[in-house]
């Protein structure tokens, strides 16, 4: 067994840093690459983009990326965990399977994929057994909106992902799994921790926790004396240096700019935090309260002490439903008395929609440069200032309502105060609104399986 | 004295939904009880008056000096039905730190911040 195993992250989320895991691979010696790409949205973009063509529906951009790092990564075994399949998996490992044929892998890849966490074909089996994956945050019964489904996926724990790596793969693709479980596998798989094992569990979930936001742990969004960061430009993505009694380390390549410190370990600890003695994973739950840190060096963390409970009965489920439409409209008020034109303008604009008759379930006016971020806690902004965003966003089922908001717009410049621009892009577009629904299900009814692909 | 949290501690805010959560993160480790004792649920809920039209809920992370907050229906319906600027609740954060408390002469004394 080994004794120290390096994870490092390469996507905090779908769109991050392009070569930021060509620069994990390349920048130093590391194990595993893990890889998030799916928000809790990302699911119904990739459902529709399969109900257009059947071949597609899953990250496409992890193709071209793992074209670029599959031989090194073949030729120094480092292994890659990714949830990159989407609701199209096997899509997924199949262009995978095909890059690495281009690349004269053949014989020397293995190729790992979960599914199972697609319950969309089975919801109205599972609504008629009784099964009502009610809505956690507002209690609401699913057939409210059962018409309007577009996904519906469970969060797989890190379980399916060990089995395909004992069973030798070196690329691991799932669809919807947890980000934590993406850290996790690889230490459960290489230090044999057994899945009732409740403080390692914990410690791999914390693990995974930190680094699956990318750079946010290493210097990236990091209030804490912002100014003295070092080279962001360059910034390292965070890698796990963990051991086999639960310990580990956070650290980043040498060489790399950002930093790893006690306060940005902290502030990524506290991200995105419910309640802190029990963060819920299909692992186990996790106890942020018992996290210890100190230093072990320049650019290293480490994180030990931590506690975990058993797991709960229940699998996390995220349905996506569509939920109407929005726009959102802005235009640039310049001095003098910018604030007060962008006031007027919005009032001008409300009184032509009421004209309209047009019914929207909420209008929001901001104003960019003075309130957009901080709200009332503001304050009064300073008198006169040099410029002031307006920002008007609509959301309604009536599709038509919405077109015509984006028409109302540009015509404000013409026809409305002095001293306004940045209407160049054109109307605002309509979009349809997918929104989330979060459940639970019993984990009884899942059946996540594995299979492998050789290339 | 009065002092703003932004001399006393620093903070990350993400979304769970229709919930922004704040970490607010002491400084210094001597502060950690002067924020306990400050920075009530009740009193962020009055901060984010207008903002926040849930409860607040409040946490205690010792450990790391730093306490957690829950600010429900904060995000105009959250996620993607939000048309908030920020939908995500990532100013929260800073916007907490604009909050004023009440120190005591010895307490800024010993933080050398009066």
């Amino acid at each position: 067994m080994k004794q120290k195993i390096r994870i490092a992250a390469g996507q905090g989320f779908w769109g991050d840093l392009p070569d930021a895991p060509v620069r994990q691979v390349e920048g130093g010696p590391i194990d595993y690459l893990m890889l998030d790409y799916l928000a809790e949205v990302t699911m119904s973009i990739m459902q529709k983009q399969r109900s257009r063509d059947p071949s597609a529906g899953y990250a496409k951009d992890f193709v071209p990326l793992m074209k670029e790092i599959l031989p090194a990564c073949v030729e120094r075994n480092i292994r890659v965990t990714a949830n990159a399949g989407g609701v199209n998996v096997e899509g997924c490992a199949n262009a995978i399977r095909h890059v690495g044929r281009e690349l004269g892998l053949g014989g020397k890849l293995r190729i790992g994929i979960v599914i199972g966490d697609d319950i969309m074909a089975k919801l109205d089996e599972l609504l008629s057994r009784g099964i009502e994956l009610r809505n956690m945050d507002t209690g609401a019964a699913l057939s409210t909106v059962r018409e309007r489904i577009q996904s519906a996926n469970v969060y797989l724990g890190a379980a399916p992902m060990v089995e395909a790596l004992n069973r030798g793969a070196q690329i691991v693709i799932t669809g919807r799994a947890t980000d934590t479980g993406l850290t996790l596998a690889p230490l459960m798989h290489e230090f044999g921790w057994a899945a009732d094992d409740w403080n390692k569990m914990a410690a791999g979930t914390i693990a995974g926790h930190l680094i699956e936001c990318g750079a946010q742990c290493s210097g990236g969004n990091c209030q804490y004396e912002w100014r003295s960061i070092p080279n962001l430009a360059n910034v390292g993505f965070p890698i796990v240096e963990a051991t086999p009694d639960g310990n580990f380390v956070i650290t980043k390549h040498e060489g790399t700019g950002g930093w790893v410190i006690i306060p940005s370990i902290k502030e990524q600890l506290v991200y995105e935090m419910g309640d802190p003695h029990s963060y819920i994973t299909p692992d186990c739950i996790a106890d942020f309260t018992t996290v210890r840190l100190e230093y072990e060096g320049r650019d290293r963390v480490r994180v030990y002490g931590i506690e975990g409970r058993p797991a709960t009965e229940t699998f996390k489920v995220s349905i996506s439903y569509s939920a109407g439409y929005k726009a959102v409209g802005t235009l640039v008020y310049s001095w003098p008395e910018a604030y007060d034109k962008a006031q007027a303008a919005d009032r001008i604009l409300r009184a032509r929609l009421d004209r309209l008759g047009l019914k929207f379930d909420q209008i929001l006016t901001e104003f960019v440069g003075a309130n957009a971020t901080h709200g009332p806690i503001a304050g009064a902004p300073p008198a006169d200032l040099p410029e002031v965003q307006l920002r008007v966003g609509v959301r309604s089922e009536d599709r038509k309502a919405v077109e015509r908001f984006t028409k109302e717009i540009a015509p404000l410049v013409l026809t409305g105060p002095p001293g306004v621009t940045g209407f160049a892009g054109g109307r605002p577009k309509v979009e349809e609104i997918v929104a989330y629904w979060p459940a639970l299900i019993p984990k009884g009814e899942i059946n996540p399986t594995v299979s492998i692909i050789d290339v | 004295m009065k002092i703003q949290l932004a001399k006393l501690a620093h903070a990350r805010s993400g979304d769970k939904g229709d919930t922004a959560n704040v970490g607010l993160i002491a400084l210094r480790e001597e502060t950690y009880p002067i924020l306990v004792r400050e920075v009530t649920a009740q009193r962020v809920k009055q901060h984010f008056k207008g903002i926040c039209k849930g409860d607040v809920e409040r946490f205690e992370l010792r450990n790391l000096g730093a306490l957690n907050f829950l600010l429900h229906e904060s995000l105009d319906g959250g996620g993607t039905l939000s048309l908030m600027t920020d939908a995500q609740g990532k100013t929260f954060s800073t916007a907490l730190l604009r909050m004023v408390i009440e120190i005591s002469d010895d307490e800024a004394q010993n933080l050398d911040v009066s």
